[in-house]
């Protein structure tokens, strides 16, 4: 569990995140979800400590998020970002099992983990010799998670994760993640600007503008029952494409 | 990560320890205690009668050793002061207007001031090599030309004089006013005044009264007679303590005072600068003639010579790009890393660079004398530069979202630089390291001029006696080093970087 109480973080005039309290809960996966510049990937990144809040405070589990704990506290968090941030000069495997090394497991530890990952994320265990510039973008994926998933930590940070790859992988993983969010039971918190993503992850999806939260709840809620016109504009924005398509049909 | 971070300091601590172990070794042909070393200035006739003074001591049974054509008079000042040397030829007037020039010297007092100094000089070896005026003999004849006082009969002469004679305080313009001569000069390089004297277009030129050229051209010098011209006198120096530690030795040197007339010391030049005879034996065959010695020159083969001079330039190479390496490296991370240090290390290190490094040498002698010590010191801050800003670079250049990656697994910062910082720099400092080295092996070949060895001993006495071999000798194995030490480095980074870090 990850609850940020009334955190702000400014860049210079600019509120990127202002006044924010969430609670992200166990066992499900709250998606954060808004225009570029409400500040989602911000929050992602208050939430794993790379930014402090100015003001405010960031709790994961019962420890408050501070600079002497952040670097123990992130081990107990996996994260995972658009292009996947795999490491060039180290294989999928070594990837995936750099931290775990720098914790001194043994080999024979490492290589169960990650046989059990590689299955979990549904990766062809050949893949793993390969380096990241050799992987599809979403064999990377895959690797990323894995990477983020080896100390099993309780949550799981994902920012944009699918924003890169082309519809049909991109639906292909959808599915995967989906699964496995289900059966790990972790703490999950995903960003995106998708909406059909965010229905099909969201156990509770939150909508950022401009840095404040303009409502949360289910997909349900905000359709039938929206905070603002922005709410409305949000979904109505996304789903008018394939309207239009139906329209002139 | 536990082990690494206490391995790596140890291994720094342990190359370090191997550099002050090689570096402290004495270098190559450089004596033990009991050995006396002599010195000379990178020009032919100095560097034989540094060999003179070298086969001397040695009839005497003492060992002696030569380090041969050092970068200039001050270095061989500072070094006999700091007792690097022993002894070594000078010229009275180099003392007075050069290295004695901020301290008043009375006329006749110079010993009395040397010995403050903790230095004594022997007497005059018997020539006076300073400025002079020369005409080709035949010429001097026709015309009655004997000294520069007669050429005031004969205004019609054309005076050719290099440009340093033309702009020297003791040169043309007082030179002029001194015999109150009617001529104008013009000045010229050295090379081209011969050749017009030889062809007849120029009667005068201006020479050294021991050059080599006197007998090869066949000139007459004109005698000063009002002593327009400060003398230099050759005399050699050394250290005071010699007369505890080895009075033989002082013996030795005086045996020469007043036996080198001027012609004799031409003759003596021109049969190394132009017949190309090696010092040691000119210096040698005299001392046996004149002195009724027994001295032999040891010359060594071509390819003894090459054994050498590579032992020597590896060393100073080796040695100095490990030290950029171990200190370049770790710079270049604060520089990456510490916001105000950091600029301050580039700036630092860039302004070193700018430093030629001719003059970087220069400026170690003072503080740690003559050989691979200060020139070792120089060659690593001269290479410091591009392993610096490479690996600056080669940290800077590494992508916002991979470094996030890196801490948002939680690793520590050291552990953060050691696994995924520098690999991903490793090209970027790679590449800085061959730049170093392509440098390092260049700028070696001047340690020579401090008495390091290395390639640039045989182009020093290359370019001093117009031989294209010799230059070749240093210039041809440095370029092929070069060409081995960047496959070395190639076949390194193909060792080292995975293939998806390779070009």
């Amino acid at each position: 569990m990850i609850q940020l109480h009334g955190v702000t973080k400014r860049y210079g005039d600019a509120y990127a995140v202002q006044d924010v309290t969430l609670t992200a809960a166990s066992e499900a996966t709250t998606l954060l979800i808004g225009p570029s510049g409400s500040g989602k990937s911000t929050l992602l990144r208050l939430m794993i400590g790379l930014t402090r809040p100015d003001t405010g405070t960031v709790t994961v589990a019962d420890d408050r998020l501070a600079p002497s704990n952040a670097r123990a506290l992130r081990r107990r968090m996996g994260y995972v970002i658009q292009e996947g941030g795999l490491f060039p000069h180290l294989t999928g495997r070594a990837n995936a099992a750099l931290m775990a090394r720098h914790l001194g497991w043994s080999s024979d530890r490492i290589n169960a983990r990650i046989d059990e990952l590689t299955r979990l994320v549904q990766l062809d265990p050949d893949r793993l010799a390969q380096y990241p510039t050799e992987l599809s973008g979403g064999q990377r994926q895959r690797v990323s998670l894995m990477r983020a998933l080896m100390l099993d930590p309780d949550v799981l940070l994902l920012d944009e994760p699918l924003g890169a790859l082309d519809p049909m992988i991109r639906a292909d993983l959808q599915d995967d993640l989906r699964d496995i969010f289900r059966r790990l039971g972790k703490t999950v918190v995903f960003v995106t600007h998708d909406l059909g993503e965010a229905a099909f992850f969201g156990d509770r999806i939150v909508l950022l503008r401009q840095g404040r939260i303009e409502q949360s709840g289910t997909m349900q809620t905000l359709l039938s029952d929206p905070a603002s016109p922005f709410v409305t504009d949000f979904i109505q924005a996304q789903r008018a494409p394939l309207e239009h398509l139906h329209a002139e049909e | 990560m536990v082990q690494n971070a206490s391995l790596s300091p140890r291994s720094i601590l342990l190359s370090f320890l191997v550099f002050l172990t090689l570096s402290v070794a004495p270098a190559y042909g450089q004596g033990t205690d009991s050995t006396l070393t002599l010195g000379s200035k990178k020009f032919t006739e100095n560097v034989i009668l540094g060999w003179m003074g070298t086969h001397l001591i040695r009839a005497e049974g003492l060992p002696a050793t030569h380090r041969e054509e050092l970068g200039g008079s001050r270095f061989l000042w500072e070094a006999l002061r700091r007792g690097d040397i022993d002894a070594y030829p000078e010229y009275t007037g180099t003392l007075r207007q050069e290295l004695l020039a901020d301290v008043d010297v009375a006329p006749g007092a110079l010993a009395d001031t040397l010995a403050r100094y903790g230095i004594a000089m022997t007497a005059p070896l018997g020539f006076n090599n300073t400025y002079a005026l020369g005409m080709r003999a035949d010429r001097a004849a026709a015309l009655g030309v004997e000294t520069i006082a007669d050429l005031r009969d004969h205004p019609d002469l054309r005076l050719g004089f290099t440009n340093e004679f033309m702009d020297r305080s003791d040169g043309w313009p007082s030179l002029r006013r001194a015999y109150d001569l009617p001529q104008s000069a013009r000045g010229l390089d050295h090379d081209i005044a011969y050749r017009g004297l030889e062809s007849g277009e120029i009667d005068v030129i201006d020479l050294y009264s021991t050059d080599a050229e006197i007998e090869q051209y066949d000139l007459r010098v004109l005698r000063d007679t009002k002593d327009h011209f400060p003398a230099y006198e050759a005399v050699f120096l050394y250290r005071r303590d010699l007369a505890t530690r080895a009075p033989a030795a002082i013996t030795a040197l005086k045996r020469l005072a007043g036996q080198i007339p001027a012609d004799t010391m031409q003759r003596l030049n021109a049969r190394s600068n132009i017949d190309q005879t090696d010092e040691a034996t000119v210096a040698a065959d005299f001392l046996n003639q004149s002195l009724g010695l027994n001295a032999t020159a040891e010359t060594d083969t071509r390819a003894e010579r090459l054994r050498r001079y590579t032992a020597d330039h590896l060393v100073l190479v080796g040695l100095s790009l490990g030290l950029a390496i171990l200190f370049g490296v770790p710079l270049g991370i604060v520089a990456a890393k510490r916001r105000i240090l950091g600029p301050g290390v580039l700036v630092v290190v860039g302004v070193i660079y700018t430093i030629p490094a001719l003059a970087l040498l220069a400026m170690m002698v003072p503080p740690l004398g003559l050989g691979r010590v200060p020139a070792v010191t120089a060659l690593a801050l001269y290479s410091l530069l591009p392993i610096v800003w490479t690996t600056y670079t080669g940290l800077k250049g590494i992508s916002g979202p991979l470094r996030e990656s890196a801490d948002a697994l939680g690793l520590s910062a050291a552990a953060k630089l050691w696994r995924v910082e520098l690999p991903l720099a490793g090209r970027s400092i790679l590449a800085g390291i061959k730049i170093a080295v392509i440098i390092n092996i260049g700028a070696a070949t001047l340690g020579a001029l401090i008495g390091a060895g290395g390639y640039g001993q045989p182009i020093l006495t290359g370019i001093r006696r117009a031989n294209l071999g010799l230059i070749l000798e240093g210039t041809v194995p440095a370029a092929v080093l070069t060409i081995l030490a960047l496959a070395l480095l190639e076949g390194l980074e193909r060792g080292l970087l995975p293939r998806s870090m390779q070009s």
